[in-house]
Formats: C-alpha cells, sequence, structure tokens
C-alpha cells in the first residue's frame, strides 16, 4: 500500500503520457493528466512556504543560534504572504471596475507589487551581480595553465573573452584582406559555432539517454529513489 | 584589525554625509507617479497611479509619491546589503539575506494560488462561485468539471507531509509528479535532444557554394563538427576501456571538452558583468541621481 | 612585488572590478557594434515575417537575470511593435509577470496607437514549469483562459480565434533558465515545427548553440548579443535613433569590455605568480 500503490500510480501516469505522444485517441488523457500536473505544481509552492515556516518556527522556538535572523524571515513571509492574498491596495481594472478581487495581485502600487519592486527585485538581482567579484577573484587564484588542457580552456576563454567585446572587432580593420578570420570576434564566432557546438552537441545528446535510461526506470519500478527509505 | 574597523567606521560615515548632503542639495532618489481615473463607479472614480520620469513632475495630477520614494531607498539599501557581503559575513548581509527567502517563498505561493489554483483548479470544481468573486470574465452556465477533484484530493495528500503522522500519504501524488516528469520527458528529450541532434549532425563533408565552387570554410567546418561530436562521444563512453585506439580519440574529446568549458567560462564572466552592471547603474541613476541615460531628468 | 601578488587580499580584486564596470557606467562610454551572423539571423526572422503576424512572446526570467535580459526583451518587443506583429506575452516564471508588465508599459509609452487586446495581451503567469507549455501547444485554453485582468480570451480579438501556440508564426523567448529556450525547443519547436527564436543568458548560451538553426532559428547570447541586436534595430529602424532607452545593451557594452579586460589581465597576472612561485619552489 505504502510503495506499492505509488510505483502503480508513477507507471500509469508516465505510461498514459508515452501513450498519448503516439495515439491521438489518448490525447486527451495526456492533456489531463497535464492540467493536474500544472496543479501539483502550484501545491508544491505552498508545501515548501509552509515548510519554511515550520522550519523558522522552530529554529525560533529552540532559540538556536540566528533565530532572530529566522524571525526576521518569518515576518518577511508573512508579511507578503497576507498582502500577496489579501490582495491589499490592488485597484479594480477597468474591464471590472467595481470588482478588486478580479485585478493582478502584483498590479502596479499594490503593497505586494511595493515589496516585489523594493525589496525583491534589488535583493534577487544584486544576489546574482554578486557573482562577479568572486569570478574575478577565481580568475586570479584558480585558473592556472598547469597542463596542456588548461592552456586549451584558457586560450579559449581569452578569445571569447576578447571577442565579446567592442575590442574584438577592431582587430579586422587592422588584418590583411583574407585574414579576418584571425579577428577575436570571427575566431570567437567559430569557436562558438563548430568547437562549442560539438562539444555540447555530445553532451546534449549523453544527457539524453541518460534522461531516457532514468525515466524509464522510475516507470518501470526499478528506481524507486523517490519514495524514499523508511516506512514513514 | 582596531585599524580596520575604524576606516571603515570612517568610510560609512562619509558615505551618510555625502547622501544626507546629496539628497538635500539635488532630491535625488525621489519617485513620481501620475494618478489616472480608468473608470467611473457608484462609490467614485477609480483611480491608478503609475511612476513617471521626475522630469515629468511639474505636469498635471503627478505628485511625490511617498511610499515609492521610501521603496527606492529601501531597494539602494538592500543593494548595498546583499553587496557588503563582498567585505565578508556580516549581520547586515544576512538580515537581507532572510528578508529575501522569507519575500521570494511567500511570493512563490502567492503566484502560485491566484495563477493556478483559483484560475484553473477552483475556477474548474466551482465555477459559479469563482464567477460571483475572483473571475467575473467567467462564461455564465459554466458546468464543474469534476475531474479537477482528482487534482485536488492529490494536493491535500501532499499538503499531509507537514503532519507529524502518514507522511508516505504525500508518496501518491509524489509519484504522480513523478512518473508524469518520466513520461513526457522521455519522449521529448529522445526526439529532440537524441534523434534531432544526430539528425543535425549529420553534414555533407564537402560543401560547394551556390556559384557550385568548392567552399573550403563550410567543408572544414562541417567536418569538425562531426568529428568533434564523435570524439565527444567517445569519450562519455565508459562502457571500453579508454586505452589505444578508443583512447586516442577520447583525449580527443577530452580537449574539445577544454574549449568548450572555456568558450562557457567566457559566456558566464560576460552574463555576472551584466548583472552587476545593472545594479551599478540602478545605483548611480535611479538612486544617486549621477548620471542620466535616458534622460529622465533632463531640464531639473 | 612577487610577495605583494602571491598575498594579495582579494578586497583589491572586488575593488579592481567595481571600478572597471564603474567607471564606464559613469562617463558613459559606448561603441559600435559589428552583429554577427547569429544575430543577423534572429533580427531577420522577426523581420521577414509579413506585418501583423502572430507573435508568442515567451519571456521567462527573473530579476535575477534582468540586468541581461532586460534590454533584449525591450528589443523584442520594440521590433515586434514596429512591424505590428500581433503580441501574446507570457512566463512560465513565477517572477515574471512583472517583467512582462514592464515590456507592457513599454508598449504604452513608445507604441500609443497599439490597443491592448488587438495588438498585444498579457497572459501572466501559469505554475507547471514545462506544463503550461505541452498543454498551450495542443489547446491554449486547457490552461490559460484570461489575460492578466481576467478578460476571458474569447472577448478580445486577437485571442478569440487562436486555439493553440501551433497558430503562431514564431515564438520568441527570452530565457533565464528552467523552464525556458530548452523547453521550447523540447515541446514546442521541435516537434510540431514552430519558428523559434531565443535570447539567453551568458551562461545557457554554450548550451543552446547545438539546437541552431534547425530547431532554433537564432540565438542572442547575453548581454553582446543584445546589443548587436539593438545595433541592427537602430540601423533598420532610424526612428529609434532617438530614443535613449532603445540603446540600453549598447550603454552596458562599456563596462563590458573594461571588466573583460580586467578579468585577462588578473588570469594573467595570477599564472605569472604561479610560475614565478613554481620556478622558486613556493608552490
Amino acid at each position: 500500500m505504502k510503495r506499492t500503490v505509488p510505483m502503480i500510480i508513477a507507471a500509469t501516469t508516465g505510461f498514459v503520457l508515452i501513450m498519448s505522444h503516439f495515439i491521438p485517441l489518448s490525447e486527451e488523457w495526456g492533456s489531463k493528466a497535464m492540467q493536474w500536473f500544472n496543479v501539483l505544481a502550484a501545491i508544491a509552492f505552498v508545501l515548501g512556504g509552509s515548510n519554511l515556516m515550520r522550519m523558522n518556527l522552530q529554529k525560533i522556538s529552540d532559540r538556536r543560534p540566528g533565530w532572530g535572523y529566522a524571525a526576521v524571515t518569518l515576518i518577511a513571509f508573512l508579511v507578503t504572504l497576507s498582502v500577496g492574498l489579501l490582495k491589499v491596495g490592488v485597484q479594480p481594472t477597468s474591464s471590472f471596475p467595481t470588482n478588486a478581487w478580479a485585478a493582478p495581485y502584483n498590479q502596479e502600487g499594490s503593497s505586494l507589487w511595493w515589496l516585489y519592486e523594493y525589496l525583491y527585485k534589488p535583493l534577487a538581482s544584486t544576489m546574482f551581480a554578486l557573482l562577479a567579484f568572486f569570478i574575478a577573484s577565481a580568475a586570479f587564484r584558480a585558473f592556472r595553465a598547469k597542463n596542456p588542457e588548461a592552456i586549451a580552456l584558457l586560450s579559449t576563454a581569452f578569445i571569447v573573452l576578447m571577442g565579446r567585446t567592442y575590442v574584438g572587432g577592431l582587430m579586422r580593420d587592422i588584418l590583411p584582406r583574407g585574414m579576418e578570420w584571425l579577428s577575436f570576434d570571427s575566431m570567437t564566432n567559430y569557436i562558438m559555432g563548430v568547437f562549442n557546438l560539438a562539444g555540447m552537441r555530445a553532451i546534449t545528446i549523453g544527457i539524453a539517454l541518460g534522461v531516457a535510461s532514468t525515466s524509464l526506470k522510475v516507470l518501470l519500478g526499478v528506481d524507486r529513489s523517490y519514495l524514499g527509505s523508511g516506512d514513514d | 584589525m582596531e585599524r580596520e574597523k575604524l576606516f571603515w567606521t570612517a568610510l560609512m560615515l562619509l558615505g551618510g554625509l555625502f547622501l544626507a548632503g546629496r539628497a538635500a542639495m539635488v532630491g535625488n532618489g525621489r519617485v513620481y507617479v501620475q494618478a489616472e481615473t480608468i473608470a467611473e463607479t457608484d462609490a467614485g472614480p477609480v483611480v491608478h497611479h503609475r511612476g513617471v520620469p521626475p522630469s515629468q513632475r511639474s505636469e498635471a495630477n503627478v505628485s511625490l509619491s511617498w511610499p515609492r520614494t521610501i521603496g527606492l531607498w529601501v531597494a539602494a539599501f538592500c543593494t548595498l546589503g546583499i553587496m557588503s557581503f563582498v567585505l565578508g559575513d556580516n549581520p547586515f548581509y544576512k538580515l537581507m539575506e532572510s528578508i529575501f527567502v522569507g519575500v521570494s517563498a511567500a511570493y512563490l505561493m502567492v503566484a502560485g494560488f491566484w495563477d493556478e489554483l483559483v484560475q484553473n483548479l477552483f475556477k474548474s470544481i466551482v465555477p459559479g462561485l469563482m464567477r460571483n468573486s475572483f473571475l467575473p470574465g467567467l462564461e455564465e452556465g459554466l458546468q464543474p468539471d469534476l475531474t479537477y477533484l482528482a487534482p485536488l484530493l492529490m494536493s491535500i495528500m501532499m499538503l499531509w507531509r507537514l503532519a507529524p503522522k502518514g507522511a508516505w500519504i504525500a508518496r501518491w501524488p509524489l509519484a504522480f509528479f513523478i512518473g508524469a516528469t518520466a513520461g513526457f520527458r522521455l519522449v521529448s528529450y529522445l526526439e529532440s535532444d537524441f534523434v534531432q541532434q544526430i539528425n543535425n549532425t549529420i553534414l555533407p563533408l564537402i560543401v560547394y557554394t551556390a556559384d557550385e565552387s568548392f567552399d573550403v570554410w563550410g567543408s572544414l567546418r562541417n567536418s569538425l563538427v562531426v568529428v568533434g561530436v564523435l570524439l565527444g562521444l567517445v569519450y562519455f563512453f565508459f562502457s571500453v576501456p579508454h586505452r589505444g585506439v578508443v583512447g586516442g580519440l577520447a583525449r580527443g574529446g577530452v580537449w574539445l571538452l577544454m574549449i568548450t568549458f572555456g568558450a562557457s567560462f567566457g559566456y558566464t564572466v560576460m552574463g555576472r558583468i551584466a548583472l552587476l552592471a545593472d545594479r551599478l547603474q540602478f545605483l548611480f541613476d535611479d538612486w544617486l541621481w549621477l548620471i542620466d541615460p535616458t534622460m529622465q531628468r533632463m531640464g531639473m | 612585488m612577487y610577495q605583494f601578488l602571491k598575498t594579495l587580499d582579494r578586497r583589491w580584486i572586488f575593488l579592481l572590478i567595481l571600478l572597471a564596470v564603474a567607471i564606464p557606467i559613469y562617463w558613459g562610454w559606448q561603441f559600435p557594434e559589428r552583429p554577427s551572423p547569429m544575430v543577423r539571423s534572429v533580427f531577420e526572422a522577426i523581420e521577414n515575417l509579413p506585418d501583423g503576424s502572430h507573435v508568442w512572446m515567451a519571456y521567462d526570467y527573473d530579476p535575477g537575470a534582468q540586468g541581461e535580459l532586460h534590454p533584449m526583451a525591450f528589443a523584442f518587443t520594440r521590433q515586434c511593435a514596429l512591424k505590428h506583429h500581433k503580441m501574446y506575452f507570457m512566463t512560465l516564471w513565477p517572477q515574471g509577470p512583472p517583467m512582462i508588465q514592464e515590456n507592457i508599459d513599454l508598449l504604452k509609452r513608445e507604441f500609443p496607437d497599439l490597443t491592448y487586446g488587438e495588438d498585444y495581451v498579457n497572459l501572466g503567469y501559469r505554475p507547471g514549469y514545462e506544463g503550461p507549455i505541452k498543454l498551450a501547444v495542443t489547446d491554449l485554453r486547457s490552461t490559460i483562459a484570461a489575460d492578466v485582468d481576467g478578460t476571458s480570451l474569447d472577448d478580445m480579438p486577437m485571442t478569440a480565434d487562436v486555439k493553440n501556440i501551433q497558430e503562431m508564426d514564431l515564438i520568441i523567448n527570452t530565457s533565464a533558465g528552467y523552464p525556458g529556450t530548452k523547453e521550447w525547443v523540447l515541446y514546442a519547436s521541435t516537434p510540431y515545427n514552430i519558428p523559434t527564436v531565443a535570447g539567453c543568458t551568458g551562461v545557457q548560451s554554450p548550451y543552446l548553440y547545438p539546437y541552431v538553426p534547425r530547431q532554433l532559428n537564432g540565438l542572442l547570447g547575453a548581454i553582446k548579443g543584445a546589443a548587436e541586436y539593438e545595433f541592427l534595430l537602430l540601423e533598420a529602424y532610424p526612428e529609434l535613433r532617438e530614443n535613449p532607452n532603445a540603446r540600453e545593451a549598447l550603454r552596458r557594452m562599456g563596462p563590458q569590455l573594461l571588466a573583460h579586460l580586467v578579468i585577462i589581465a588578473l588570469i594573467i597576472v595570477g599564472n605569472i605568480v604561479y610560475f614565478v612561485g613554481r620556478s622558486r619552489g613556493d608552490m
């Protein structure tokens, strides 16, 4: 019951979706399965949020180190959730001027929009921008031309870095006619369209085979890792 | 250590003084909005406020928005807070990180609720109720689609994971999710990333141009692509020991992959720099008004 | 010098990269571009469509990637508007709707003659990763029944007769990761032969080259691709030259140049330190 039923559910769903690809009559079933899938994907957000709340509550109640930050996370979570679900500050739209509930939850000027625009947006974008500093530090400390392969990697990186700037194309004007392919931008285009393409294609084909075999193992019940190891 | 502390304190003090002076003299970091009546109702007009460039501040219905101005300053401090991580882990960064985690998790929940649960799940199960509340645009007389009771039930089972007992119940919807993912990926990956990729690699090794002359570059390009893909595949084929001819070919595959990773590194650097430039542009332009590349404050 | 570089505090490197990005932004450095064949193919895929074609604008990114993708998304939107294509905006990222909204605001501001619901529509976000693609390619209404304002698709002229994405003349995807370009190729472009072009982040670009040109008509790689694309757009549509917003990516190429040179210098200096250290027996 605890392990067999889920295996049957996974296999049935998977084979229905495979069938729907080949047999037009079963297309409707595949479509239905995808609609249910989308609902579960949305529920996964609810589950994730609830889990975050539970973990942080536990951290606060246990007074574990850093519980103050857990409290901040919890407050930010609850405030965002409340203003988003209650559509605080949302104005009706011209389509339904008497019903504010019909308006988008992230409408410009609403409280959720404010939180997104002035908290989430700067925090998320700066978080990723931060990597520019660390990639520069890694360039200085870690990229060593220790062997021929590393030299190949570094040389390619050098050409691509030059080729993806204004300087990369400048060489074109200096080089003699017929030798323009030696300019950094031409070499970059060639590297990307030939060597990178070939390497990535080999990786893509390998991944495709990996995905197909893993999927088959799941559907045939060979891979049951998603069921966990315990009884409960 | 004490000297370092003193340095940073002095730097922050100077920065604060600069900000205060600039805000007092230039009035930077202000946000203006324009009121726009979009409909008239019995309860009065429905007014929307949309942000406008500061250069339009003297136009009709334009006023300073305090919530948005405060927001902009908060955004600037959030940016600086995250950036402070380059100096090492610190309470300011940790505070920002905590806010980020809380806001983003809740935002996902809100988006999932309104965009899928209301728009598709509840709309299908109780269309009448949704029409009278959140979705007035729904057509009248829409019949309930009871097949949606299945994902509703699975949703409840999935949330059971949070209960102290019976977490195994959540395995059923999880199995559905995993099975569906395996089902649609199996076919699509084979079609697009296996068969089609092989198809894309079947290229003429001798290429002629439109005027039937021999195309050296085209031929070289195609030959390198075909050989390159084969070398890469040999490297990933671990069922045969990489010795002798196979070893030589696999070594060629390694070289090809090194070039590929070098290119990836170059592109990654390009991406990260672009993100940093975006943040600095926000600080210089929107917040400090040091630059005005989009002429938002022309004539001010 | 060797000792100084060997024990260099990484905060000096951080300061160097900060200055390399900040100085060109402050001084507003800009350079002309030489569009690559790949960027030209993207431009032509949109340009060669007959005016008023139906284009699916799948903008799958969030603020984490806006620095790279906003400029190209805006450029895509401008070109489609100039060609009077019908634009159907949608995102598979929960944080994506405000990104789309900025494109809608652009259309309202720069192309006031275009009408919402007739020339462009905002279909918002749908959860389910690649799930909504799989549904929308066969039956749009099974996943999206209304726009973000709740107006039914049947009540808008440009959506009333659209059954699915197969009816689109082109898919334009701007992607920051999963779900994104790869998923559009896997579930829409490849099985249904829908012409598709994409613009993506630097991290993703190399991975998407194997799909060009048979599964993807063209690809804009990060900010450089966007700058070249903007350059082509400004060449083809001189009326845009007066619009400073249409040069967003071109402006970013200043910091890009100096920062790339700094990174190259750092790699070279780092290696010199390494080899000197090795010859001295330090490493």
